[in-house]
This record gives structure tokens, C-alpha cells and sequence, in this order.
């Protein structure tokens, strides 16, 4: 599996696009850096393109990457490698390259400007870490769709709608359902409703470590409560580890039976 | 003798008879401690205090004197209760380092205590580890400045206020810094004073606070860092000018809270990084004039009943939001401020933007009916939704528009 990861992730830093991603990353620091001149506010730049635009490009890419290489897997799977192996190899290669060109593209101009002095650290790290989670978790679902979509036009589609709901929709139908129960005790549902989706648990992650936390008021004050206990924290890369696993066990159980 | 010599010597006898005496108080004189120094001294005379450390409580002045410490002499009431209390008009007070207040459940303890007197001066004073600090009760055209007044305040409960003045009329505060204790300025029944140039930081409750007082003005103060910045309340004709209302951050808390103040003016303010910058409540025709505010979370927030009243000329600047309303109604009006949020255009060049702009939000009309929405903010859902909204508008009020928005700052 190591083998074939390396081979994935060789082949992506042939292809360029990782280091388009890199440097796009890259270019985004230094603006936001430089234009800006305060870390804080970039950080709160960086969060929204974070919980935007990672979860798109993951979702793309993953997709993109497995109908690209679709011939070399069947040429793979003529030789006696294993079939979870040569899928998994593939996604954690993608996944991984992907996350890498995040971290350092965004980490560069940070530790140049003086990051590692300033308090914002943890803060920047949270957002690199839910960054690298929203990747693994994104191309993970896109690995999926395209394993059980042969036809590639079908499998951007649903590609994309998938990210188009957890990014949009699904706030919509929350936000939607507040209003409609607004007579009710709406924290632990909105506890719940915000865990169960991988964005909105970033998104709050970061908020509440921003100073903006104050903003949310009383519900802020449930979320903060929650969130700032040790419990909080273990249950939200708990549940942010079950969507990467989760998708990764179906990679692998669906990888097994299907006709190539 | 000469006849010139005569004329010095009544000119000197005159003189002595009209000029006041001064009395001296130090650790080593005959007069050792404040209280016999106020004994000894008549009326119109004036007391130095020199350096040291006097363990007295419970001094009463009773007679229109000036008492002076010179280098800061230090009276420390050892917590037993009221340190000065004046009865008399015309009293000075100046230069003194007063610590250690009593603290009672029962009776407001103050370092120094005005009654019923009328132009007082106090300043330069040093409070210390105070319950209340300065206490003026129904006392009149009195100065209160150049103080510090450092609390060390825990809890709202067991706290003073820094300066309170209760059925005082013409006071003037000016100039001094008050921090740590529960209310920074408490006015109650309290008209046609000025309070200027003072800065209030750190305390438990408001730096400045208003109860039923009228004709007041306040400029060039700072707010800082206040469990709730201002309160103005069952107030009238009150001018607020040139404060600065800053950093009153935290999930309650609000740069400057109006509640049934009517015919204000508010002008040259600026508020900072407080959650809530105004928080109106039932308060009509006030004047808001040249404000900015910046970086806010909510620049202003309007509860009902508020009526007439004038937002010209003000900057709003990278706030999370601008206005918040709670009802569809409309009575107030918005116009020529530069908000930053605007993202009109402005082709004839007259400064002035083409296309009206609305500053209320979608997602701020939907916060107010349901609070816990507030949880949804910077999804990219609100978004869509507030752009929707500003395309065609249906949930916000209608008129509330600024047909003139500035592309400028101000």
C-alpha cells in the first residue's frame, strides 16, 4: 500500500496540480498577510476560504484524480497487489498531497511573518488541522461517488451536490428547522445538528477560538461550554475521525467486490 | 515712632486679622493627628498634612476649611468605616492617599463623603482598596477632579461605586481615572452636571452610569474594557461628545445602553470592538452625529419603541453587523452615513452613492426572531441569503434605507 501511496503521490507532483494548489495556498497567505496586517483578522479570512473552498477542491480533485488514473488502476490490478491496498494507496496519496500543499502553503508565510512568536498560534494550527480533516474527508466522499459512478459526468455531478449540501443546503434545512422549533429548547438539538456536519463543526471549532465567539451570545456561551471541555474537544475529532474512517472503510469494503 | 512706621504696623495688623491661618499636622508636631488638626484649625483656615501614615477613620469636617497633604500623606482607615465625611460648604481637599475603606452590607462606606454641602473642591486625591470612593449626597456646585481611583472590586455585590453622586446638582468631574470598582460614575438624580475628560477602565458594571438624571453632559471620556461600557437611563436632554467607547467585549456587554432617554445628542463618539456599540431602548429623538464605529459585532441595535430619531454623518465600519431591528416599523432615519459595507457606485461624482442602501441584514432580522441562529453566522448559506435579501428585500423594514449613502469616510 505504502508502494502505491508513494507512486500517487509522485505522479500528482508530476502533474503539477498539487504544486498549482501549493501555490495558490501560498499566494493566499502572503496577500492576506501583507494587505492585512493583522494575523488575527487573516485568520478569520482564512477560516471562511477554509470551510469553503478545502472541502471543494478536495471534493474535485478526488474525483477528478480517480477517472484520471482509472487505466493505470487496471493495469494495478492485473498484478498480485491487493485491491483494498491499490484503492486506499490512491486516496491517502491524494488526500495526503493535498493536505501537504495546505499546510505548507498556508504555514510558509505565517512562520515568515512571525507566527511562531505571536498568540495566534493555536488558533492557526486548529485551522490548519480542521483544513487537513476537511480534506481527508472530502476526497474520501469523492473516492466513493466516483467507485460507484463508472460514468464520469454523473459522478461530478453528484460530486458536487454532495459538497453543495453539506456547504450550503444543509445549513438552509438547520437554519430552516431553528426557525420552525424556535419555541423550543433548540441547544442540544443545534449541538447535535452542528456536529453531524463536518463543516459546520469547523466552522464553529475555529469561531470559537476567535475573539467573534462573544458575538453568539447565549447559545455562544452552550457551544463554549461544550466545546471547552475536554469532552467537547475528544467528541469533535471524534466525530471528524468517523467521517474520514467511515468513507475509507467503504473505499475499501466497495473496492473488494466491485467489476473492474 | 514715625508715622510710616505706624502705617506698616497697622497694614500688618489688618492683614493678620483677614488672612487665614494654616495649621500644621505631621507625625512629629504637636498636632499629630488629622483629627485634632480639624480641631484646632477655624474657619477659612488651611491644614497641612505632611508625609506619613495617619490610622484614622470617621473625620468630620465641619467647618469651610482647606485640608492639604503635601508629598501624599497616607490615611488608612484599617476597614473600620467612613474615612472623611464634610458637612460644611466651601471645603478643599487635596493631595491625600486614602486606603482601606470598610466595606458594609449595610451603610455605603466612602472614603470621602459629601453631605448637603455646597462648593467643595476635590482633588488630587489617591483612593485605594475602597468601597465606595467619592460620595456626594444632596451636595451642590462642587469640583470633583485629578483623582485615581483604584478599586479592587470582586463581585457587583460587594462593591462600591468610584464616584457616586446622588441628588447632586451642578457638579463638575473632570480629569480623573477611575478603574476596578463596580459603577466607575454613578449618577442618580443628578442634573446639570459635566463630567470630562475621565477615564474609566476594568470595572465590574459601567463606567459611567445615569439614573434618572437630566441636562447632564459628558466629553472626551474613555470607556474601556467595562463589564458593560455606559448606561444612560430615565434621562433627558443628556449630550454625549467625543468619548471613546472601547473594547466592552464579552457576551453581554455593549459600548453604550440607552434605555428611556429622550432628546439626547450623541456626536463625535467613537465606538471600538464592543459587541453591541448602541444598545437603544424606547429612547426618541436623539441626534447621532459623526460617530464611528468599528469593529463592532452589532454597531447598533434597536429594541422598540424607539422613535424620530437621527443617524447623519456617521461611519460604520467593518461591523459584523450594521443595524439590528426587531420590528418591521420604521421611524427613525438613516442618511449620508459611509458604511463599509456599501457596494454601490457612484457615477455623477458627487460623493454620494446612486444606489440606496439598506443596513439591516437578512440574517440580523432572523437572528432577533431566533437567537439561537446566531450559530449559523459566516456560513456560506447566510451569505447567499443576506445578497438575496439585498436584491429584492421582504423580511426587513421597507423605508429603513439610506437614500445617500457616502462613498467616503468621513
Amino acid at each position: 500500500m505504502l508502494k502505491i501511496l508513494k507512486y500517487s503521490c509522485y505522479d500528482l507532483l508530476r502533474s503539477r496540480w498539487s504544486y498549482v494548489y501549493f501555490l495558490f495556498y501560498l499566494l493566499l497567505g502572503v496577500v492576506l498577510l501583507f494587505l492585512n496586517n493583522d494575523l488575527s483578522k487573516a485568520v478569520i479570512t482564512l477560516m471562511n476560504v477554509i470551510i469553503i473552498l478545502v472541502p471543494l477542491i478536495g471534493t474535485i480533485f478526488g474525483v477528478m484524480y480517480y477517472y484520471n488514473s482509472k487505466e493505470f488502476t487496471a493495469l494495478l490490478l492485473a498484478q498480485p497487489v491487493k485491491r483494498s491496498s491499490i484503492f486506499l494507496g490512491q486516496y491517502l496519496g491524494v488526500a495526503l498531497s493535498l493536505s501537504m500543499s495546505l499546510i505548507i502553503g498556508l504555514g510558509l508565510p505565517f512562520v515568515f511573518y512571525g507566527l511562531l512568536e505571536s498568540n495566534t498560534i493555536w488558533d492557526f494550527s486548529l485551522l490548519l488541522i480542521t483544513g487537513a480533516f476537511l480534506t481527508l474527508i472530502f476526497t474520501a466522499l469523492a473516492f466513493n461517488i466516483a467507485l460507484y459512478n463508472e460514468n464520469k459526468i454523473k459522478g461530478f455531478g453528484y460530486a458536487i451536490l454532495l459538497w453543495l449540501f453539506l456547504a450550503v443546503i444543509y445549513d438552509g434545512l438547520f437554519l430552516m428547522s431553528l426557525i420552525v422549533f424556535e419555541s423550543y429548547p433548540l441547544d442540544t438539538y443545534s449541538l447535535v445538528a452542528t456536529m453531524l456536519n463536518p463543516i459546520d463543526l469547523s466552522r464553529i471549532l475555529i469561531l470559537l477560538k476567535l475573539d467573534i465567539s462573544a458575538l453568539l451570545g447565549y447559545t455562544g456561551a452552550v457551544f463554549q461550554k461544550f466545546f471547552g471541555t475536554n469532552l467537547g474537544v475528544l467528541l469533535s475529532t471524534l466525530v471528524l475521525s468517523i467521517w474520514v474512517i467511515l468513507p475509507m472503510f467503504n473505499i475499501y469494503r466497495k473496492s473488494k467486490r466491485k467489476d473492474f | 515712632m514715625n508715622i510710616s512706621l505706624k502705617i506698616v504696623s497697622i497694614v500688618l495688623l489688618v492683614f493678620s486679622g483677614f488672612a487665614n491661618a494654616s495649621v500644621i499636622v505631621c507625625k512629629s508636631c504637636e498636632l499629630s493627628t488629622i483629627k485634632q488638626g480639624i480641631d484646632a484649625a477655624k474657619e477659612n483656615d488651611t491644614i497641612f498634612v505632611k508625609k506619613g501614615t495617619y490610622k484614622e477613620h470617621n473625620l468630620v469636617i465641619d467647618k469651610p476649611i482647606t485640608l492639604i497633604g503635601q508629598d501624599y500623606p497616607v490615611i488608612d482607615g484599617e476597614s473600620k468605616g467612613e474615612i472623611i465625611r464634610v458637612i460644611s460648604d466651601n471645603v478643599t481637599v487635596d493631595g491625600l492617599f486614602i486606603i482601606n475603606v470598610g466595606t458594609s452590607y449595610t451603610e455605603d462606606y466612602a472614603a470621602i463623603r459629601i453631605v448637603k454641602s455646597k462648593h467643595f473642591v476635590i482633588k488630587n486625591l489617591v483612593l485605594e482598596k475602597l468601597f465606595f470612593g467619592i460620595y456626594l449626597e444632596k451636595s451642590s456646585f462642587g469640583k470633583v477632579y485629578h483623582n485615581k481611583i483604584i478599586g479592587d472590586a470582586k463581585e457587583e455585590y460587594s462593591s462600591g461605586n468610584g464616584i457616586q453622586l446622588w441628588y447632586s446638582q451642578n457638579v463638575e468631574i473632570e480629569n480623573n481615572i477611575i478603574t476596578r470598582v463596580r459603577d466607575g460614575i454613578y449618577l442618580e438624580f443628578a442634573n446639570n452636571c459635566s463630567i470630562k475628560n475621565n477615564i474609566s477602565s476594568d470595572n465590574l458594571r459601567y463606567g459611567l452610569h445615569f439614573m434618572f438624571s437630566n441636562d447632564d453632559n459628558y466629553e472626551h471620556n474613555t470607556f474601556e474594557n467595562n463589564g458593560a461600557g455606559v448606561a444612560v437611563m430615565f434621562s433627558k436632554q443628556i449630550k454625549m461628545l467625543d468619548n471613546t467607547f472601547k473594547k466592552n467585549w464579552g457576551t453581554a456587554s455593549y459600548g453604550l445602553l440607552l434605555k428611556e432617554i429622550n432628546d439626547a445628542e450623541i456626536i463625535g463618539n467613537t465606538f471600538e470592538e464592543n459587541t453591541i456599540g448602541i444598545h437603544i431602548e424606547g429612547s426618541n429623538r436623539i441626534r447621532y452625529d459623526n460617530n464611528d464605529f468599528i469593529n463592532n459585532g452589532w454597531a447598533i441595535k434597536v429594541r422598540g419603541a424607539c422613535y424620530t430619531n437621527t443617524f447623519v454623518n456617521n461611519n460604520f465600519l467593518y461591523n459584523s453587523f450594521d443595524i439590528s431591528y426587531n420590528s418591521n416599523l420604521n421611524d427613525n432615519e438613516f442618511s449620508n452615513n459611509y458604511w463599509s459595507n456599501y457596494t454601490g457606485y457612484d457615477l455623477d461624482k458627487d460623493g454620494f452613492g446612486d444606489v440606496p442602501y439598506r443596513p439591516v441584514k437578512l440574517f440580523s432580522y432572523v437572528v432577533n426572531r431566533t437567537p439561537e441562529t446566531i450559530i449559523l453566522l459566516r456560513s456560506l448559506f447566510i451569505d447567499i441569503i443576506d445578497f438575496s435579501e439585498k436584491v429584492s428585500p421582504v423580511f426587513t423594514p421597507e423605508n429603513l434605507i439610506d437614500h445617500q449613502p457616502l462613498m467616503h469616510k468621513i
